[in-house]
């Protein structure tokens, strides 16, 4: 697999970038009256460059998949704009949006339920090759088994006919990876891809996941609930709480001097020595997380940040605050 | 391996799974057979009737059930004068009496079904006249009359009113009872041995000829015995094999394809396409399907393709759909789904690939036990009246026997044998339904 030459994206300018992306989903009853709307995405700013690893961060609820999910293309954006090499995603429509799913790969959380049971691995990787047309059936089969060999899956004939639920979780991740490689993309979305894998192999597919991202130069969005994974695996962290980016900054900044209160509280847990601190479930710092039908005003994460400054944090909204090199944290302690 | 190779695998372990392919598979190698043996054409040919069936008996039952139960009634016999020696007496002027003796070896104790002449002459302009006398074993001789022969006659001895006063009982039975006086004996029984018919014949020019075939018919009839018009009914039987599983396998493949398509389409849209489809559905779930039918094929055509048109049009919005629509829902949030949005399928691609064959497996066995349903259905329609004009059905041979009062003339072969055709079909499907149904819904695998 080679890469691709980047293309339409003057230089410079990010491959992907969102301003002010807004996903909101509406609440309705009856299947028509409209009684409110979970603001899932609310006013997001982002970029990545071509092949550069970021995560983002966040606990759960807090609209990381919905993220991912506007940014594939999967939901319209209720607001906002996100661009791909300089084209508006919200506009791209019939052969332009199937040639921008070619170039973005994704891979799930949950690698037993993002394959069909009822095809084997050679049929769920053809897959995505049919519908953009690659043919002939050989150059087929020779992707696949490229694909197959660059997630550590080789021999290919090993798994090649096997059907999902005769394959490890770990080994299930691998062939999701290679089907989001299958096309060659230019950005991955790998949405939570370890969380549900057993803690023994999830370094394994961690490093796997950069190993390719940087022999491809791919831009790699890493969604993840838990802070502790982001260090060696990517160059950037975005710090996402209530539909929102609250920090984002390089990954060691980050992890070394947190800037928001939020992202101070999730490194906190990490460094707490009780390890059920650290589980998934549990809210990191005290308090509920915010309700994205009814955020609060003000600084979303007021209600339960120790510096809260009465009169001012619960009234007025933070906007994002240059703090250093590539450092921005949305506080007003910052300003 | 597949999971549908492995399903196929854990089947060969439920006895009735194989008894019930055992019974598809003989019935499918019948339908093989009778496609080839008796082409369509030739088979409705056939079944029109006619002169081709003139030498079998009506309303004879089968061979081998008589023998059974420990009967010995008669088989047809037949002599033609193309195998007896025809002497010429006398000619004289251009005039020629010929005679011929028609013999048949009759081995029963029980009578005849009829007797009857076929008798074909070949002249120029002057018709042969010929005599008929009938001699018994013990040589008494019998005049059966006499008459002039056309191109094509038939004098059916067992008719013959005067022939029956003259004797005292019916024909058949007075020419081949015991001697003696008529009426003395309680349950009159027939002689065995050789009976002749003595045709003399008068030819009226050098070249005229005559060929004659006597037909002693019996009360039996091959495996499968013959309905009222003398057709065989191993005739109908065959070719009903082949018209009842096309009938019952299109019939359930074009409503369960289609419902199930519908029922994908309407959970992969929602919004006003599932609506659409959830309101068509209740409409049509009042509609009864058996009363339109029979007003179709009253009205307009009760050809088997069209019923089964309207079957399929009528089973594409049926209950089924509200069934599918709950084993599909829950796909709309499939991860695999979401990633084959995610690299570009189409929506029907989504629809076609990768939300009906999830549960297909799960269908599979409700669409086998459908299968008979279907056939029943056709049969019900032929019974009711409404068969295909010319195909030859069992639900027509049913239709017959009913309308010719088959069990109240004691004709029960004429009835069981298409109704075990229909049982045998709704076992075998349903012995394997139930065995698939075991293997592919986990649920029911545990029970
Ligand atoms: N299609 C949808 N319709 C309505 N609400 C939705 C939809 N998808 C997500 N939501 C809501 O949006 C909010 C954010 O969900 P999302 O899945 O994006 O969070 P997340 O950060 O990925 O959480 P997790 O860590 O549990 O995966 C949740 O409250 C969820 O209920
Ligand atoms: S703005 Fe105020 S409430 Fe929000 S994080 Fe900063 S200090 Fe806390
Ligand atoms: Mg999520």
């Amino acid at each position: 697999m080679s890469p691709r030459p980047a293309q339409a994206a003057a230089p410079g300018e990010p491959l992907l970038a969102a301003r002010d992306l807004q996903t909101h989903f509406e609440l309705r009853r009856w299947g028509f009256l409209r009684t409110g709307s979970v603001r899932a995405v609310d006013g997001v700013d982002l970029t990545l460059d071509a092949g550069e690893a970021a995560a983002v961060v966040g606990e759960s609820g807090c609209g990381k998949s919905s993220l991912a999910r506007t940014l594939l293309g999967l939901h319209r954006p209720t607001g906002g704009e996100a661009r791909f090499e300089g084209q508006p995603l919200a506009r791209l429509r019939g052969a332009a949006l199937k040639a921008y799913r070619a170039r973005v790969g994704y891979v799930q959380q949950d690698p037993y339920g993002a394959l069909p049971p009822f095809m084997d691995v050679r049929r769920a990787l053809e897959e995505p090759l049919i519908v953009h047309g690659v043919a002939p059936r050989a150059e087929r089969e020779r992707r696949i088994e490229a694909a197959l060999e660059e997630v550590g899956l080789a021999p290919a004939g090993e798994v090649w006919g096997k059907y999902p639920h005769q394959l490890s979780g770990g080994q299930q991740q691998r062939v999701v990876i290679a089907r989001a490689l299958i096309l060659r993309p230019r950005m991955i979305l790998a949405d939570e891809p370890v969380s549900m894998l057993d803690a023994s192999v999830r370094v394994e597919i961690l490093e796997l996941l950069r190993r390719i991202q940087r022999e491809h130069r791919l831009a790699l969005l890493y969604i993840t609930h838990d802070l502790s994974t982001v260090r060696h695996y990517t160059d950037r962290v975005l710090v996402m709480y209530g539909g929102r980016i609250v920090e984002q900054a390089p990954v060691e900044a980050l992890l070394e001097r947190p800037q928001h209160p939020y992202a101070e509280a999730l490194l906190a847990a990490l460094a707490d020595p009780d390890p059920a601190n650290a589980r998934r479930e549990r809210p990191v710092p005290g308090g509920e997380p915010p309700s994205l039908a009814a955020p609060p005003p003000g600084c979303r994460f007021h209600p339960r940040c120790p510096y809260a400054m009465a009169g001012t944090c619960d009234v007025y909204d933070p906007p994002a605050l240059g703090v250093g090199e590539g450092h921005t944290a949305a506080c007003w302690l910052r300003a | 391996m597949s999971p549908w190779r492995e399903g196929i695998a854990r089947l060969r372990r439920y006895p009735s799974a194989v008894a019930g392919l055992a019974i598809i598979a003989a019935l499918i190698a019948t339908a093989v057979y009778t496609v080839i043996a008796i082409p369509y054409p030739q088979a409705q040919e056939l079944w029109r009737g006619g002169e081709r069936w003139q030498e079998l008996p009506v309303n004879a039952g089968p061979v081998w059930a008589d023998r059974l139960l420990g009967g010995d009634a008669p088989r047809t016999l037949t002599a033609s004068s193309a195998a007896a020696e025809t002497v010429e007496e006398a000619a004289y002027d251009g005039v020629r009496l010929n005679r011929t003796v028609l013999a048949v070896d009759y081995p029963y104790t029980e009578f005849p079904s009829e007797v009857t002449l076929f008798l074909e002459a070949d002249f120029e302009q002057r018709r042969p006249f010929v005599r008929m006398r009938w001699r018994t074993p013990d040589g008494e001789v019998i005049p059966l009359g006499a008459r002039r022969v056309g191109e094509q006659g038939r004098v059916s001895i067992s008719q013959d009113r005067g022939l029956e006063s003259r004797l005292g009982r019916a024909p058949q039975v007075g020419l081949f009872a015991e001697p003696g006086p008529a009426g003395t004996e309680e349950r009159p029984e027939a002689r065995p041995g050789r009976y002749e018919l003595i045709l003399e014949t008068v030819h009226f020019e050098r070249t005229s000829q005559l060929a004659a075939e006597l037909v002693v018919y019996g009360q039996v009839h091959g495996l499968l015995g013959t309905d009222h018009e003398r057709r065989d009914l191993a005739v109908a039987l065959l070719w009903g094999t082949p018209v009842a599983l096309a009938f019952g396998l299109l019939a359930a493949v074009g409503t369960t394809v289609t419902t199930l398509v519908i029922a994908a389409a309407g959970v992969w849209y929602g919004g006003w396409v599932d609506a659409l489809i959830q309101r068509l559905t209740e409409i049509n779930m009042i509609l009864p399907l058996l009363p339109i039918l029979v007003m179709v094929g009253t009205l307009y055509s009760t050809s088997i393709w069209l019923m089964l048109g309207v079957v399929v049009v009528l089973g594409i919005f049926s209950a089924g759909i509200k069934m599918y629509r709950a084993m599909l829902l829950p796909l709309r949030e499939a991860g695999y789904i979401e990633a084959a949005r995610a690299y570009g399928a189409s929506n029907p691609r989504i629809i076609l690939r990768y939300m009906v064959p999830r549960i297909l497996p799960v269908l599979l066995p409700t669409f086998v036990t459908l299968i008979p349903t279907y056939v029943f259905l056709e049969a019900s329609l032929a019974v009711l009246g409404l068969g295909d004009p010319v195909l030859p059905t069992w639900g027509k041979v049913l239709h017959d026997a009913q309308a010719q009062s088959a069990l109240y003339h004691g004709h029960y072969y004429w009835v069981l044998e298409p109704a075990a055709l229909l049982m045998l079909t709704g076992l075998g499907f349903a012995m394997l339904g139930f065995a698939l149904d075991r293997v592919f819904n986990p649920r029911l695998r545990s029970v």
